[in-house]
């Protein structure tokens, strides 16, 4: 099928969007019960491997994708940053679930109300926690809104 | 000495008198892996790690460039979460830890004193989230005690099921990332694998497969759905199938044994100054289990053992736990068949809401049923401290009641939190690689140390 | 299992607690505060909680700790697994412990202002804004 006779034809944008999306790899940014879930899907029954995510990269360098798993607390807003500040663009933020997306139900002194006050967030994942079926309709989307977008952001 | 001294003599004059030409084989110290000298008190080290700052730390007998000290986290794949460590190393040999904690510090006692009483649960069970339904069974036991109420019989037994059910995923999510962290990466696998059958129930029992709210105070949020027994009965058969599986991958296995046994030794003592309960407690040989000696939620009524061991290594901690899910297995096949009919809450007109029936026809119990999920249930004023065990060990709760329907005061004992303190005793004089498996094997929830 | 309960005052709570500890007490459990705002005095209260596993009983320890003066003896040396406990009501209750090894702020970070679990400081709810809703004076 793929003999050197073989063309086709697509624009750059295209081909750039796409394999964008076919291997996103996420950082491991687990912070609380989220987290669980997030490895749920990285497990065997879920497998993220099907979207070629499974690595969940430990160094921020080598990951395209941050998903925030989990509540933001007051101290640990910096560290957040700071991780999301050394990932290599383009890189896409995930809210995944209740507490980072708005701050859940605990809204005091302790909690960011929404990880959007501190990172851009690309995709909001409602839930608490999100299955790992809505974490990968949050994937799915995400890769929507990426081979709609601008390959330029 | 002298044999030493004479084998180098003849390998020197072999080695450079040989007919290949000589090489130089002057001895290197590269590759010995002997450990630096023990230190001669054997007494409790109380290891508060207060010295270690962000600064290098000078001591006489070595360098200032062989101690270091490197952070690990918050952000990092082994700490189980944003557990943050200050290491102080010699070279490869950790002498010093310092854990930092607070980075999922969400408020909760703060937040539970907001919330009224039958709203609790929905706070607690979001501690400790590998075992989300001891924190609203602890949180609920203790409601009950200040409220004086006794539930019935059958939501006693329906806590038993879904709790030991709770502590089989707990400690096997507990395996997973264990052996994640030591490099058995099929056990990941494998863990996360069977905590599914287990969530599958829990979600078709709850309604959610993580923080449930599903135990409160005065019983359970609903009954058990129809065929329960079949579900059950699925994960009877099929778990202990797979920790046959886990004993045939890793029991026997030489590299994990190697990597376990006699690593990050935690006595007795140890436990007792620290006040560590749970799987380590009883890998270290002393056996203290809340569920036989101070019994709750009417589990006295089964038949089970506490397993034992004595080595107080991490090999006994994670075997401790494979032995802990045969038991509750136990536990929860005997369930099934004692489990007794009638009511799943408790029938007082006082905590209980008004059936969803009655509200079409009454109008007192349409008020009724507003006022409790408006006002809450009013709570006698006092003081209770009740505890459960845990997968991590003793779980308890305090509770001040004023006599309004909030707590005035509502404090978790973490079991995660206390656990976190061995930390610099069991690393300490270890090599860094075994520092991973160290905390591995106390398997700290991070949401339950910093609440 | 028993279950007691005792008062103590201030300048008997450590010698209390040492003698709770050679009387088979082996084990601090939870030590915890409460903030008694207007609502008795003296304002906080220190509550620790031990265990005896060698005779199954627990062992509930009441201190009055007064406003104006908010040092407590730590029993680091006693139980080390106090440590962290200590360290929790101080950062949360602005409870000093004396002779505690490490006094710093453990939940919050290091330049936190207030002691969240006072009842005069506020829980920090923000009001919820929705979006095109309407303006409510």
């Amino acid at each position: 099928m793929f003999s050197p006779d073989n063309i086709f034809t697509t624009t750059i944008d295209k081909a750039v969007r796409w394999s964008r999306t076919q291997s996103m790899w996420p950082v491991t940014f687990g912070l609380a019960c989220c987290a669980i879930e997030m490895m749920a899907a990285g497990s065997a029954k879920y497998d993220l491997a099907r979207y070629g995510m499974e690595v969940f990269r430990a160094s921020p360098r080598q990951a395209d994708l941050m998903i925030v798993a989990g509540r933001v607390s007051q101290k640990m807003a910096p560290v957040l940053r700071q991780v999301y500040d050394q990932m290599a663009e383009p890189k896409w933020v995930i809210a995944m679930g209740a507490c980072s997306s708005t701050g859940g139900m605990f809204n005091n002194y302790a909690l960011v109300q929404g990880v959007d006050h501190i990172v851009p967030v690309d995709i909001y994942v409602p839930g608490c926690p999100p299955g790992p079926q809505s974490l990968m309709h949050g994937i799915l989307t995400l890769h929507e809104k990426i081979m709609e977008g601008e390959i330029n952001r | 000495m002298n044999e030493e001294k004479d084998l180098k003599d003849d390998l020197d004059f072999w080695a450079t008198n040989s007919e290949e030409g000589g090489w130089n084989i002057s001895s290197t110290d590269e590759g010995s892996q002997k450990m630096l000298e023990e230190e001669d008190e054997k007494q409790i080290k109380i290891q508060t790690g207060s010295d270690v700052v962000d600064d290098y730390v000078y001591s006489e007998e070595t360098t200032d460039d062989e101690r270091m000290i490197v952070n690990m986290g918050p952000q990092h794949p082994s700490t189980h979460g944003v557990l943050r460590l200050q290491v102080e190393l010699e070279g490869e040999v950790v002498r010093r830890v310092k854990p930092v904690i607070g980075y999922l510090h969400t408020g909760m006692e703060k937040t539970g004193e907001e919330l009224a009483y039958f709203q609790g649960p929905t706070n607690t069970t979001r501690m400790d989230y590998l075992s989300p339904l001891f924190n609203e069974l602890v949180f609920s036991l203790t409601t009950e005690k200040l409220l004086d109420i006794e539930v019935p019989e059958r939501a006693k037994a329906i806590r038993i099921l879904m709790t030991e059910l709770n502590r089989v995923s707990s400690h096997l999510v507990a395996l997973a990332t264990g052996g994640m962290d030591i490099g058995a990466l099929s056990m990941m696998i494998f863990g996360f694998r069977e905590r599914e059958l287990i969530l599958n129930f829990f979600e078709k029992t709850s309604g959610l497969r993580m923080n449930h709210n599903y135990i409160r105070p005065g019983g359970v949020a609903a009954d058990l759905p129809d065929n329960w027994q079949k579900d059950v009965k699925e994960i009877l058969k099929i778990i202990p199938e797979k920790l046959k599986d886990y004993d045939e991958m890793l029991l026997d296995n030489p590299i994990w044994q190697g990597r376990l046994k006699n690593v990050g030794i935690l006595t007795t003592e140890e436990c007792f100054a620290y006040g560590i309960t749970g799987p380590s407690l009883r890998a270290s040989g002393f056996s203290w289990d809340l569920r036989k000696r101070q019994p709750y939620s009417g589990i006295e009524n089964y038949d089970f053992e506490v397993p034992l061991l004595t080595d107080s290594d991490v090999f006994s901690r994670w075997r401790i736990k494979v032995l802990e899910i045969y038991e509750s297995l136990k536990i929860v096949e005997q369930t099934m068949d004692t489990i007794p009919k009638g009511a799943y809450r408790i029938q007082d007109k006082k905590v209980t809401p008004p059936p969803r029936q009655r509200l079409d026809e009454s109008m007192e119990a349409l008020i009724h049923h507003f006022k409790i999920y408006t006002e809450g249930f009013k709570v006698p004023p006092g003081k209770a401290y009740v505890a459960v065990e845990s997968p991590r060990g003793e779980l308890g709760c305090y509770i001040v009641s004023d006599g309004s329907s909030k707590p005035y005061r509502m404090h978790i004992r973490g079991p995660s939190f206390c656990n976190l303190q061995a930390l610099p005793v069991i690393m300490a004089d270890s090599p860094i690689a075994d520092a991973v498996a160290a905390i591995a094997s106390l398997d700290p929830v991070i949401g339950d140390v910093d609440r | 299992m028993s279950f007691e309960e005792i008062n103590v005052e201030i300048n008997q709570y450590f010698k209390t607690v040492e003698g709770f500890k050679k009387d088979g007490y082996e084990m601090m459990i939870d030590l915890t505060a409460v903030d008694w705002y207007r609502k008795k005095e003296p304002r906080f209260e220190v509550i620790v909680n031990l265990l005896s596993v060698s005779k199954n009983s627990r062992l509930i320890i009441n201190v009055n700790v007064p406003d104006e003066d908010l040092k407590i003896p730590s029993i680091c040396e006693i139980y080390p697994g106090a440590n962290f406990y200590e360290r929790e009501v101080f950062d949360m209750f602005g409870i000093e412990f004396e002779n505690h090894p490490e006094l710093t702020r453990i939940l919050m970070p290091d330049d936190w202002k207030g002691n969240p679990l006072r009842k005069d400081y506020g829980s920090g709810r923000i009001p919820v804004q929705f979006k095109n809703a309407p303006k409510v004076d």
